[in-house]
Order: structure tokens, then sequence, then C-alpha cells
């Protein structure tokens, strides 16, 4: 490292690593006398990942504790770096759509329409209505599965295993048969293009979404009545983790989490992106940004969703599925830039594309929510148990495929 | 929990264009050095190139104007602009057979290189944006500081790390300025354009 | 009765066929999986120990957090040069006998990323891998065809002769050396021949 550079955690005394280990310091234990409130306290020093049960993927915090409580949080990111803006600057914009797929890989519809929201402002290209519509209904079926997902895998942090997760999972695999009959894939759906989207739906589509939607309605009825009153569910997350406005702001935190907090700041209410103006839904609000609060958000987000599945599937036109006139191949748009954003699942998702005039982007930069999310991480968990550290994270919904790329 | 019907004041439209904010900030810092960069995309999302010498203090003009109000910086990246070389012609007055006359000749010109950090700021209070900053190095060599920004947004402080280890960037006032995604002791700039993956390692072309 | 069972029960005995089918036949039914998810994949793997695919019914059900109670370590994602150490380090802290599923298109070859500066092409180059499921992501019903495979692997193995596996050799170690982070790239020996570069890229 630099000597010019400052090294984390270098107001705590520590022992420097050992020759040779990389970048993976061995846990130490740190004395620190005179440290504040902590002077004659030992202070442990733990790795919590990358390789953990509940760090929601290849995630690493460096916490030290004492005793239980977490004095500092490192953490420490490039697990899943997969360099997916170099290999972008190689292919075409056309050959990137799959690759926007793989970064928040629960929510591969709304990855997939931020990035052709950033080329069609690029490029200047419209969008027939009715593919506007049918993004609106698979951005709102990518909603709804994540955030069941994110509930349960919530709980099975909290300790409920497995049995929220499993119901979950249940309605989710309702929701990926919809994706795979619609763009041949479940996970990895690779469905809009620019100017629209891939293909129209099949016969009986729409019915079958109508039939899943309503029993994901019943299904949030359990859900609710199983967990919302769950006295360990909230005494574990009442009062946890809070995160102040003016900090979630200032920290650039987006999505349900800044929402939790108090401000009124949806992207689908502020840009109106597509056609999001012309649905009416509510934006829930949260009054103490703790961890309750951020799951009760998923929770009432849910319900917006299938309000705005429900108008969709009412007032969606016929007509073309993608711009006739477009020719997909060989974009090769003017020299410029331009940033695109949507509001996924996790937060605000842009994507920022220089064109050369070239077939491949000069510059292609992901914004991921879940990575600048993760900036307040150690403010929360400070003060908190080790315990804690763990539900609080899973409450931020992160994926390293967007923290990393 | 409260649940709210109307949406967020004035959606997307930058309510004051870049050339005003440039006035306002030349209002407030008669020193300071902007230029309004055009965009030739249909996007329409012009930038404004501050000078780094006062870039924090304008940032938090940016920031704390009661006009203004750029609380969130969305934001934070890098680019890499190598050396270009750009061959034009140019009108040249010459005597040709005793008759003074212009000439169209061929000229080369060296554009040197820099690194350039972008970021997209928007307004949560207000409801408009994007301001678009650019900050650039001297070069891409020796000059290769610019001033943070993360005392002003601490969105910036992890973007502003990528930026170092991908691009090579150093950010003076940066409080905790190292490699994010790669190891510690990677010497490489990766995004950089001129990178060459080096070694064998596993047959890496 | 055919000669090569014939040949088979005449070297090994009666007595100890049976205990090698009985051997296998247990760790092949209760397989316990180290829970282990780097990318996409993971979510996948998740799924098939979920209701509608079930795991459970193959005895892989019980997904270990410690790789020291783990026998089965998915590779599920792409391996990153800077996640291989502990990548391999794990495998090297699970106890014999152990099995390796590279799942998904990135574990076996780098899939779509290979061309990354960052990428591991192929979790191979470092530990040895038993069942490769190719697919990204393979579907859950791909991850239970490729559990398959590897209990009939399981199954068909000896426990005498020159055909046993690493774990029924005291000479052959189960622990492989771990890469260390260079200035440039991973260094450390690896397990077989690198692929060689692309021409086009």
């Amino acid at each position: 490292m630099p000597p010019h550079l400052k090294a984390a955690g270098s107001d705590v005394a520590q022992a420097s690593p050992p020759a040779g280990s990389g970048s993976v310091p061995l846990p130490s234990v740190l004395y620190a006398p005179g440290a504040g409130d902590f002077a004659g306290h030992d202070l442990l020093e733990i790795a919590m990942g990358p390789h953990h049960p509940s760090t929601h993927g290849v995630f690493r915090m460096n916490v030290v504790l004492d005793g239980e409580t977490v004095v500092k949080l490192t953490p420490v990111f490039g697990y899943l770096h997969r360099n997916h803006e170099k290999i972008a600057e190689k292919n075409s914009y056309l050959a990137s759509i799959p690759y926007t797929d793989r970064l928040d890989y629960i929510c591969s519809m709304t990855n997939n329409w931020a990035y052709v929201l950033s080329v069609e402002k690029l490029a200047g290209l419209a969008v027939p209505e009715r593919a506007e519509y049918l993004r609106v209904i698979v951005g709102e079926l990518t909603r709804l599965q994540n955030h069941a997902c994110l509930v349960g895998f919530l709980l099975q942090d909290m300790g409920a295993l497995g049995t929220p997760m499993m119901y979950a999972f249940r309605e989710r695999e309702k929701i990926l048969d919809l994706f795979e009959s619609l763009s041949g894939s479940r996970m990895m759906c690779n469905y809009m293009r620019f100017g629209g989207c891939r293909c129209d739906l099949p016969a009986g589509w729409l019915e079958q979404a109508v039939k899943v939607v309503a029993e994901f309605d019943s299904f949030l009825d359990h859900f609710e009545a199983l967990l919302n009153e769950n006295e360990i569910l909230r005494a574990r997350s009442q009062g946890v983790g809070v995160l102040p406005r003016d900090l979630a702001v200032n920290a650039g935190v987006t999505g349900p989490c800044l929402r939790a907090s108090g401000v009124n700041y949806d992207l689908r209410k502020v840009d109106q992106y597509g056609i999001y103006n012309r649905f009416k839904f509510r934006v829930p609000l949260g009054q103490h940004g703790d961890v309750f609060d951020r799951y009760m958000m998923r929770i009432l987000e849910m319900r917006e969703s299938i309000g705005i599945l429900g108008q969709a599937r009412h007032d969606i036109p016929a007509g073309p599925f993608v711009d006739p006139k477009f020719k997909l191949r060989n974009l090769r748009p003017k020299p410029g830039e331009a940033y695109g954003r949507v509001e996924s699942p996790k937060g605000e998702l842009g994507f920022y594309l220089i064109s050369d005039g070239g077939p491949a982007p000069y510059r292609y930069r992901v914004r991921p929510p879940s990575l600048i999310n993760l900036t307040v991480l150690e403010d929360m968990c400070l003060g908190h148990t080790i315990a804690d550290v763990v539900i609080i994270l899973g409450s931020i919904d992160i994926v390293l495929g967007e923290v990393d790329r | 929990m409260t649940l709210k019907g109307r949406s967020c004041a004035n959606p997307q439209l930058l309510m004051h264009t870049p050339e005003h904010i440039k006035d306002r900030i030349l209002a407030a810092f008669p020193g300071a050095r902007l230029e309004v960069i055009p965009n030739g995309s249909p996007a329409t999302q012009p930038s404004l190139l501050l000078h780094h010498g006062l870039a924090r203090e304008i940032a938090a003009f940016l920031r704390d104007d009661p006009e203004l109000r750029f609380d969130y910086a969305s934001n934070a990246t890098g680019v890499d602009w190598p050396e270009k070389i750009v061959r034009e012609k140019v009108k040249v007055r010459k005597i040709i057979d005793g008759v003074e006359q212009d000439v169209l000749e061929l000229v080369e010109r060296k554009i040197p290189g820099f690194l350039e950090a972008v970021y997209h700021l928007y307004s949560m209070a207000l409801g408009h944006g994007p301001l678009i900053l650019r900050l650039r190095t001297g070069n891409r060599t020796d000059h290769v500081t610019l001033p943070s920004l993360t005392p002003v947004w601490r969105s910036c402080e992890f973007q502003e790390r990528e930026i170092f280890d991908l691009f090579g960037i150093t950010f003076e006032g940066h409080p905790d300025l190292r490699r994010i995604l790669m190891w510690d002791n990677y010497a490489d700039h990766p995004m950089r354009k001129d990178y060459a993956p080096v070694g064998e390692g596993e047959g890496q072309s | 009765m055919n000669q090569e069972p014939q040949n088979e029960l005449s070297r090994q005995g009666v007595i100890l066929t049976t205990i090698e089918d009985l051997y296998n036949w247990g760790r092949k039914n209760s397989l316990w999986p180290l829970q282990f998810g780097l990318a996409c994949c993971a979510i996948e793997m998740i799924a098939a120990s979920m209701a509608r695919f079930d795991m459970a019914r193959f005895g892989a059900e019980v997904f270990r957090p410690s790789p020291r109670q783990a026998d089965l370590m998915i590779v599920s994602g792409t391996i990153t040069k800077k996640m291989a150490p502990q990548v391999v380090r794990l495998f090297n802290q699970m106890p014999e006998p152990k099995y390796v599923i590279a799942m998904g298109a990135c574990a076996i070859c780098g899939g779509p990323f290979r061309d990354g500066y960052n990428v591991l092409r192929g979790i191979d180059l470092y530990i040895p891998v038993d069942v490769y499921i190719p697919g990204c992501p393979p579907r859950p019903e791909a991850l239970l065809e490729g559990l398959m495979n590897l209990q009939q692997k399981i199954a068909r193995q000896r426990l005498t002769g020159p055909e046993r596996p690493r774990h029924m050799d005291a000479h052959v170690s189960g622990e492989y050396p771990v890469p260390e982070f260079g200035p440039h790239d991973l260094e450390g020996p690896l397990l077989r021949e690198p692929p060689t570069p692309d021409a086009h890229s």
C-alpha cells in the first residue's frame, strides 16, 4: 500500500498482517489501551465471510468486537468482481443485455430495463405503448418475487429456519414459470430490447399471470398473519439498525431503505420513466428507519405492486411489442453520453454510457444500489451485537453480483 | 408507517440549466474556472467541467444553496481518455509559383491524455436533476490527484475508492483511500484503456 | 455368471464386496453439501433445496456452513481470482471423502466472464472436480441430475485395489496448494494445463 494512504482502522493499534498473506489479514486480538471508552478492554477482530451462511453471497466484513458489541465494521468487497464493465467495452450494445441479467441475479428484468432505458436515451429511441405495459408488468412481477425472497432470507437470518423462505420460494416459482414461458429462462430472462421487448406474450399468459397475482395476494395475507405480530421478529428488529434520514440522503441510499427512513423518493414517481405516470399507487414511508420498518416497506410495496399489476392488466393495449422501424444489430449511437436509471427492487439502478460512435460503448458504468446502500452499514451496526449485524445486513438487501459487478 | 400518495415536485427536469448554475457558482466563487461541456446525444445531459482548485467548496455550495439543494450524489465514476492524435485539414497561407495562396494542409495535433471523474447529482429535496460534474487530472502518469468529494457527499466514499482501484486517480481528502475490488497488493489499474493482462497465470489472453 | 463379477468376487471376497456396497450406499445417500454459493447459480441451488425440487429426497438437504462437516462442495458461480484462495482453503478443510460439483459455466471454464481480468477460468485449475453441470444457470433439475451422477460415481468406487479413491490411499493427500495474490495475477501451481489464449480476444 502506498505510504501516503491511510490504512483502515489505523486509529486502533494492531499487529501488521504476516507477510505473504495477500489481502487477508489473519484475525488478531487487539488491545486498545486508552482508546476512549474501550481502554483496557480486549477487542476481538473477526472476519465474517466471504464464506458465511448469512452474508448473502461472497461478502466479507471485518468486525471488531468488544464482547458481543460491534466497535468497528469494515466491509471488504471484490470477491465477485467479474469485470462486467470492462467486458462491455468490447461487446456490442446488444451483447451486453445478457450480462445485465447477471448483475442483480434475482431481478433480471429490472436490470434489463435500466440498461435498455439508458441506451434508448443515448440513441434517442421511442418505445411503443404495448411494450411499455409489458415492461411494467414484468418489472412489478420481479419486484414481487424479490421482496418475497428478501423477507424469506431476512427471517432465515433471524432464526426462522426455512419456513418463511419455503413459502416465499413457492410463490417465486410460480412467477418464474411465467418468466420462463415468456422469455425462455427462469432467471436470466434477457427479455428487453432497445425500443421494446424481445417477444410478445404467449396465448393465455396474461390469464395465468392474473391467477398467480391473485394467489400472491392471499399468500401475502397468510405471510403477514404469520410474521407481522411475531414477537421474536418485533423484538429483534424494532429499534435495531436505525438509519437517520439525513445520513441516508447524504450517503446516497435509495430504494426501500431510504423510504424506511422517511424520505419520499421513488423513481417511479420522481422520474416517471416509462408510463408510470398512468398508474395510481402509493409510496410507503417509514417513521423510524429500523429493520422493522425496512421489513414493512417490502410488505407494503408488494401490496402496491399488486395494485399496479391489476391496472396494467386492465389497460394494456394491442400493438407492436418493439419499435418495428428500429434495427437492433450494429447499433452505433452518435457520440455523446447518457445516464438512465430505474427503481429496481434494491434501489436506484443506473447505467452511465459514453458512446464514441462505435459499435461498443466507450465507457459503460453500472451504478449499483446494493454497493452504495452498504456505505451506511457500519453506521447502522455500531453499538449493536454481532447477531444484529446479520439482520441489519439482511434488511439492506444486497446481491453481490451488483455490489461487485 | 405512512403511505404517501403524491409524487415529488417537478419530476426529472433540471430546474436550472447548466449555464444558469455556472453563473450562480461564479457569483459565489468569482475565481472559479468552469466550463459547460455539451452532450452530442439526444439525452441532452450537458455537464459542468470544474477546475479542481475549488471543487470541494463548489460541491458544498451546490449541496447547501437553497435554490439548488443537490443533496444526493447518485453516481461517481472514472473515465480514461488516452492521448489522441487528431489529423485535420488546416488552411495555410503559402507562396506557390510566386503567388500567395490559401492551401489546405493535413496537420497532426496531439491531444494529451487525462483521467476524468464524473459525478451525477440530483436533488431529493427539490426533485430535480441530473447535474453532471466533471473533474480532470493533469495527465495519466504523475498528475493524477483530484480532490475527494466524499466529505461533501458520503455516497462517493466507495465509488471514489473504486475509481482509485480501477483507474488510478488519487483522491486527496478521502477518509479511507485503498483498493476496494482488487486485492491490496495488486499493482495494475485494469479499467484503463491500455491495460493488458500480465503473466500467464492460467493462460488469460 | 459373468466373468467380471466372478473375478471381482474371487479377488475381493464376497464379504468385502458387500461391505463396499453398504459403505457406498450409506455415503451416496447422505451427502452433506457445503452451504457455499458464489453467484447466480447459488440461487438455483437454493431453489433446488426448496419444496418444489426438493433435494432432501436425495439425502442432501443438510447444508452445512462449516467445511469440517461437509462432504460435497457445490461450486456454484463465478470464481474470481480474489475468491480462489478461499475456495481452495475451504476444500482443504473438508475432511475426506470429499467431492466437488462444478455447477454452471463459470465454475467449469469461466463462463460468460472468462475474458475478465479477475475471473478464474474454471475451478478445476486448482481443485479436482468430480461432476460438471453445464448451464447458465443450470436448472434445479440439472443440479439434481448432477447429484445423481455423483451418487452413481460414488456407488462405483472400490474400497481396495489400484482404482480406489483418494481417501482410501494413505499416500495421496487431499489438500491442494492454495494460490497466492501476486502483483498482476494469482501465483501458484496449477492442477491442469491452462486453457490456450483465444485467437480473437
